[in-house]
C-alpha cells in the first residue's frame, strides 16, 4: 500500500462516469446483407454467406442504416461527417465469424454532440420547471453486431453453441464524455437516449431483446485540500437494463472507494480493468486486466467504399430528427400548460401517446381535461389490455367529443366514464349514441326554458337571493329540475334561470 | 477428334458445336479423355464432376438440335481456379484449411459462365489462397508446365494456365492479385487477361487481398479472351467495388480493320533495359515493338519513376489485407479444425487449427500483415504503402495521358524450374516485378505469347491500358497476333495422339 490513500477519507470523492451505448437500429435487414433482424427466430435461421463469413462473400451496405444513423446524429446534435468509412476491428472470437468486426475507427459518421437529460426534481428541488444537464458526446459510429454464444454447462461437457442470427445487425455506438456524476444520472441518460431513439424511429428501444446495451467507464476523483487523485478507470460490461446500470455503478463506486482507501493505487498505477456485471449476484466481476490497450489492428475495409453524405441527406436527417421528447416536453408544458410531472408521464409513454394527446386537443378538447383523462382512464385501459395506443378503440376525435359533452354539461364525469366504456366496446359507436344509450337525451332549449319558468314560479326565494347578488343560489334548482326531467342539463338549467331572472326585472 | 488450330480455340469449337459438326457430348468426352491421359503429368485440375459436365453437354445438344438459339458459350468446357466458389464439388483454395469445403453458392463469374452456357469443367490448382507464383504452395502439390514438365507453370493461377496450354479446356478462369494470371499465361504460352479492378465482380472470389484481387481469363487467343470477358464483365450489386459502367462489345472492338495504325504505344524503357531481364525475352520484345512500328503505331518511351517501389508496396498491402481476410479460418464455423490434444481451450484450438491448416507461405504473409498493421507500425508500413500506391497510380495516369497502351515484359524470364525458387521467398516475390503495378493501379493488363525461346519455353509480352480500356487493350493485342499470323498450338507431348 502506498500512502496516497491516507490523505483522503471515504467521502472525499466525486464519481466520473462515461457510457458507451449500443443502439440496435430499426432496419428491416442487417447492416451488410439482406437477412432479417427479427428477434426470437430459431437459431441460425436468419443467416447467409455474408453474415456467416463464408469464403468469398462480400458486404453490401444497407442504406437505411445510414439514414437512421444520420437522423440519430442530428438529434444528438452531432456533426455529421462529409466523408465516413468502414474499418475492420480484428480479433478472434467464436461468435465473430469473419475474425473482424466491420466498424468505424477514425472517421465516424457522427462526431461531438450532446444530450440534455432532465434532472428529476428530487435531485434539483429548486423548481417545478424542468432542469436539464448537458451530457457531451465524443462520437457515434456504426458497426455490426456479433453473434451469440450459448454455453451449456449443465451437460458437464461445457458444450457451446453459436447463434449467428444477430451477427451483422446494425448498431449505433454512442460514446459519451465522462460527464455523468452518479448512477442515477447514468440511468437517466440511458433512459433519455432510449426515449430519443424510439421517438425518432431509430430503434425499437426494446431492452429485453438487447436493442440497447451499455458499457460504463467508471472511476472516482478523490479531492481534499486542493489535491486530486483519480482511481483507475474500470470498464463495466453487459449492462442491459436501467436497473443494472444503476446497481452496477453503485457497486463499482463503493468497490473502487474501498479499494483506493485500502491500496492507494491511482490511475496509471494499476492496469485498466474490464469487469462484467453479474446481475444475479449483484456484483461486478473481473474479466480481464490489460497493461495497454488491446491492439485491434484497425484498417480501412477494402470490401466497402467510403460514404459521402450529401447535404440533402443531412437536411433530411435534421428534418426527421425534430420530433424529440424534449420538443414534445416543451409543447406539453409551455403550449398546453401541463404540469411537468403530468407531461413527463405522457412523454415516457412514447410518441404515439403524446400524438394522441395532441390530436385530442386539435379536435377541440381542453388540454387539462385530456391529460386528466389520459393519465387516468386511457393509460389504465392500455395497461390492463397490454396494448399500445394504436389499438386503443377510442379515436382522438371521439375522445374530444366525449370531453366536450362534459364541458357542455350534457354528462357528468361518472356518466362520461360509462359512455367511454361503451365507446371502448363499440368502436363504431358515435359519442352521441353512447350518451343516449345511457338514457341521457338531449333536451331542447325551449323545453328547458319552460321547465325553468316552472321552477322559478315555485321557488320565489331563489329569485330574491339572486337579485341580492347570490347567483349561485340557482344551483339549488338543479336537483328539482332533474326530478322533473332527468335529462335536463344542469348547467343549461342554471344559465336559463339566471337569464329569466334578469328578464323579470 | 483432333486438336488442330481449328479446334483449339473456343471460337472454332463454338462454331462447330452450333453448326452441328461436333456434338457437345463428343467434345466433353474427348476433353475428359484428355484429362485422364494428361492431368496426372501436369496436375492442373484438382477436381472435376464428369457426370455433371456430360449431363450439361446433353442438355446443350438437345437445345442445339431443337434449333433454338443458344448462348455464346453453350457447350464450351471452361475450368475455374479453385479459389472461385462453386456449388459443384469442393472449393479448396489449395489449402488444407478448405480441403473439404463445399460452397453453398456460386461465385458471380461461375454464375455468369453457366448463364452463358459454359460447362464447368474442373477446378484448377493454385498456390494456397493464391499466395505464390508457382503453385508449389498448393496442398495438392505443384502443377507442371506442359512445355517442360520440370518447370513451373507459374502461379498462383498455374493450374488454369496449364489446363489451357495442355488443351484440356479452351479457356479457364483465374484470379490476379499481383500477376497471378499474367505470369502463368506467359510461362505457359497462352493469353491471360487481368481486367480493370471492379470490371468483374469479386462475389465468390475467395479474398486474398481485396483491393487487388481481380478475376480474369486464360485462353488461346485474344478473341477467346474477349468472348469470355463479355460473359463475366459487368456490374454486380453484391460487390460494392464493382463498377457500374456499361460493358462494350469486345469482339466488335477487336474486329476493327486496323487497330494499330496511329496507336500510341508506350514502352517502359526501364523494364526492357532491366539488367535482370533474360536476353531472349528482351530480343523478342524488341521484335514485337518493331512489328508494331511497322504496323503504323507510334512508339514512345515512358518512364515510371515509382515502379521500383511496386514490389515493396505490394508486399505490405497484400499481406495486411490477407491477415484480416484469412482471420475467418479459425476452425469454429467451417473448414479444417485441429484435433490435436493440445487444442484443449478455444484459443489453443484456433491457434493449432491455423498452424496446421495453413502452409508456410500463407502463415508468412499473415504474420507480415499482422505485424505491419500493429499499433506503432501501421503508419510506417500500411499508411506509407498507400501513399506510394497513389504515386504509382499517378505514374500510370501521366503515362496514359500520352499513350494508349504500355508495352513491356510480363516476367523477367521464361518459366523457371520447379523447386528453384521456393526456398527463397524474395526471389519468388521478384517474379511479380512487372505485373504488380497494374494491380496497385487497378488497370487492365494482358499477357500474350510472342515467341518460343531457345529452350522451347514460351515468352510473354505484357500490355497495360487505362482503367476500363479493355476494348483498346484487346484490339491492340489482337492486331499484333493477326499481323504475325499467330497460331496457338499445344506442346508436342499434349497433341492429340491421332493427329
Amino acid at each position: 500500500m502506498n500512502d496516497t490513500a491516507t490523505d483522503f477519507q471515504a467521502s472525499d470523492y466525486r464519481v466520473v462516469i462515461g457510457l458507451e451505448v449500443h443502439v440496435q437500429l430499426k432496419t428491416q435487414t442487417k447492416l451488410f446483407c439482406r437477412c432479417s433482424i427479427r428477434f426470437g427466430q430459431p437459431p441460425n435461421s436468419q443467416v447467409c454467406p455474408v453474415c456467416l463469413g463464408l469464403p468469398g462473400a462480400l458486404p453490401v451496405l444497407n442504406a437505411h442504416a445510414i439514414e437512421l444513423a444520420c437522423r440519430a446524429g442530428a438529434a444528438l446534435n452531432c456533426e455529421l461527417a462529409d466523408l465516413t468509412k468502414w474499418d475492420r476491428k480484428n480479433y478472434f472470437y467464436p461468435d465473430l465469424p469473419k475474425g473482424y468486426q466491420t466498424s468505424q475507427y477514425d472517421l465516424p459518421i457522427c462526431s461531438g454532440g450532446y444530450v440534455d437529460i432532465p434532472i428529476a426534481p428530487s435531485v434539483h428541488p429548486t423548481g417545478s420547471q424542468n432542469v436539464y444537464k448537458r451530457i457531451r458526446l465524443v462520437r457515434a459510429h456504426l458497426e455490426e453486431d456479433a453473434g451469440k454464444s450459448m454455453h451449456d454447462e449443465h451437460s458437464g461437457r461445457a458444450d457451446s453453441k453459436i447463434d449467428l442470427n444477430r451477427a451483422g445487425t446494425p448498431l449505433l455506438e454512442i460514446v459519451s464524455e465522462p460527464d455523468l456524476s452518479c448512477a442515477e444520472e447514468a440511468k437517466t441518460y440511458l433512459s433519455e437516449l432510449r426515449l430519443l431513439m424510439v421517438y425518432l424511429g431509430v430503434s425499437d428501444g426494446n431492452m429485453q431483446e438487447g436493442s440497447l446495451r451499455a458499457d460504463a467507464n467508471v472511476n472516482l476523483h478523490f479531492v481534499r485540500d486542493g489535491k486530486t487523485v483519480a482511481t483507475p478507470i474500470v470498464e463495466v460490461k453487459n449492462l442491459n437494463s436501467f436497473r443494472s446500470v444503476e446497481r452496477a455503478i453503485d457497486f463499482e463506486v463503493a468497490r473502487q472507494s474501498s479499494e483506493f482507501l485500502r491500496t492507494g493505487l491511482a490511475i496509471g498505477q494499476a492496469p485498466k480493468q474490464t469487469r462484467g456485471w453479474n446481475d444475479a449476484l449483484g456484483q461486478t466481476e473481473l474479466q480481464r486486466q490489460k497493461e495497454e490497450e488491446a491492439d485491434y489492428r484497425y484498417f480501412p475495409c477494402p470490401d466497402l467504399v467510403p460514404i459521402r453524405l450529401t447535404s440533402l441527406q443531412k437536411q433530411t436527417a435534421s428534418e426527421q430528427s425534430a420530433a424529440t421528447p424534449t420538443h414534445y416536453r416543451d409543447r406539453l408544458i409551455h403550449e398546453h400548460q401541463l404540469k411537468s410531472n403530468d407531461a413527463e408521464i405522457l412523454i415516457q409513454q412514447g410518441k404515439p401517446v403524446v400524438e394522441y394527446f395532441l390530436h385530442c386537443i386539435q379536435a377541440g378538447a381542453d388540454a387539462k381535461r385530456v391529460s386528466v383523462w389520459m393519465l387516468q382512464d386511457v393509460l389504465r385501459t392500455l395497461n390492463d389490455r397490454s396494448i399500445g395506443i394504436e389499438l386503443y378503440p377510442v379515436s382522438p376525435s371521439r375522445m374530444a367529443q366525449l370531453l366536450a359533452a362534459i364541458e357542455q354539461g350534457r354528462v357528468d364525469t361518472s356518466q362520461a366514464k360509462q359512455a367511454l366504456a361503451k365507446l371502448i366496446d363499440g368502436p363504431s359507436l358515435s359519442v352521441d349514441a353512447a350518451i343516449e344509450s345511457l338514457g341521457i337525451v338531449r333536451v331542447d332549449a325551449s323545453e328547458i326554458e319552460l321547465l325553468c319558468k316552472e321552477l322559478l314560479a315555485e321557488n320565489a326565494d331563489v329569485i330574491d337571493k339572486v337579485r341580492a347578488g347570490n347567483t349561485k343560489a340557482v344551483a339549488a334548482l338543479v336537483g328539482q329540475a332533474k326530478k322533473k326531467n332527468r335529462n335536463a342539463d344542469p348547467r343549461l338549467v342554471q344559465e336559463t334561470c339566471l337569464k329569466l331572472i334578469e328578464q323579470m326585472q | 477428334m483432333n486438336n488442330t488450330p481449328e479446334t483449339l480455340t473456343l471460337t472454332a469449337l463454338g462454331q462447330q458445336l452450333r453448326s452441328g459438326g461436333l456434338s457437345c457430348r463428343r467434345l466433353i468426352e474427348n476433353q475428359l479423355d484428355k484429362v485422364h491421359r494428361s492431368n496426372a503429368s501436369i496436375n492442373a485440375i484438382v477436381s472435376i464432376d464428369s457426370d455433371r459436365a456430360l449431363a450439361q453437354a446433353d442438355h446443350w445438344d438437345r437445345q442445339i438440335a431443337s434449333g433454338q438459339s443458344v448462348p455464346a458459350l453453350a457447350g464450351i468446357p471452361i475450368s475455374v481456379k479453385d479459389n472461385l466458389c462453386s456449388k459443384t464439388g469442393v472449393t479448396s483454395c489449395g489449402s488444407r484449411m478448405l480441403r473439404d469445403f463445399r460452397s453453398p453458392y456460386d461465385a458471380h463469374v461461375v454464375e455468369r459462365l453457366q448463364d452463358s452456357g459454359a460447362i464447368l469443367f474442373g477446378k484448377t490448382n493454385l498456390d494456397e489462397f493464391a499466395m505464390g507464383g508457382s503453385t508449389e504452395t498448393s496442398i495438392f502439390g505443384p502443377s507442371h508446365n506442359p512445355w517442360d514438365l520440370q518447370r513451373t507453370c507459374g502461379g498462383s493461377s498455374g493450374g488454369s494456365a496449364a489446363a489451357v496450354a495442355a488443351g484440356l479446356v479452351p479457356a479457364s478462369l483465374g484470379t490476379d492479385t499481383g500477376g497471378s494470371i499474367r505470369q502463368p499465361a506467359a510461362f505457359c504460352g497462352v493469353c491471360g487477361l487481368k481486367p480493370t479492378y471492379g470490371r468483374v465482380s469479386r462475389w465468390g472470389l475467395i479474398s486474398y487481398a481485396s483491393s487487388l484481387d481481380t478475376a480474369g481469363v486464360f485462353a488461346h487467343s485474344v478473341e477467346d479472351i474477349a468472348i469470355v470477358l463479355q460473359s463475366i464483365a459487368g456490374h454486380d450489386p453484391r460487390d460494392s467495388t464493382s463498377l457500374p459502367h456499361d460493358v462494350p462489345n469486345y469482339l466488335d472492338a477487336i474486329g476493327q480493320a486496323n487497330p494499330i495504325q496511329g496507336a500510341r504505344i508506350g514502352v517502359i524503357r526501364d523494364q526492357i533495359e532491366s539488367p535482370g531481364l533474360d536476353p531472349h525475352v528482351r530480343r523478342s520484345l524488341l521484335e514485337a515493338i518493331e512489328t508494331y512500328r511497322k504496323l503504323g503505331a507510334q512508339i514512345l518511351d515512358v518512364a515510371m519513376p515509382h515502379s521500383k517501389y511496386c514490389i515493396a508496396t505490394y508486399y505490405i498491402i497484400a499481406p495486411c489485407e490477407a491477415s484480416s481476410n484469412l482471420a475467418r479460418y479459425d476452425g469454429v464455423h467451417y473448414g479444417f479444425r485441429s484435433t490435436a490434444k493440445t487444442a484443449s481451450t478455444l484459443d489453443r484450438m484456433i491457434e493449432q487449427t491455423r498452424s496446421e491448416g495453413f502452409g508456410p507461405e500463407v502463415q508468412r504473409r499473415i504474420l507480415l500483415g499482422t505485424y505491419a498493421l500493429s499499433a506503432g507500425y501501421y503508419d510506417a508500413y500500411y499508411v506509407q504503402a498507400l501513399r506510394v500506391r497513389r504515386l504509382i497510380r499517378q505514374d500510370y495516369d501521366e503515362a496514359f495521358a500520352n499513350v494508349d497502351v504500355l508495352l513491356g515484359p510480363t516476367t523477367p524470364q521464361p518459366a523457371f524450374r520447379l523447386g528453384e525458387k521456393i526456398a527463397d521467398p524474395i526471389q519468388l516475390y521478384l517474379q511479380d516485378l512487372f505485373t504488380v503495378g497494374a494491380n496497385l493501379a487497378g488497370i487492365p493488363a494482358l499477357s500474350i505469347p510472342i515467341a518460343l525461346g531457345p529452350e522451347g519455353l514460351p515468352i510473354g509480352m505484357q500490355l497495360q491500358a487505362p482503367v476500363l480500356a479493355e476494348a483498346k487493350l484487346l484490339s491492340i493485342a489482337a492486331g499484333y497476333h493477326r499481323a504475325v499470323e499467330y497460331q496457338p498450338k499445344l506442346p508436342a507431348a499434349f497433341e492429340d495422339p491421332t493427329s
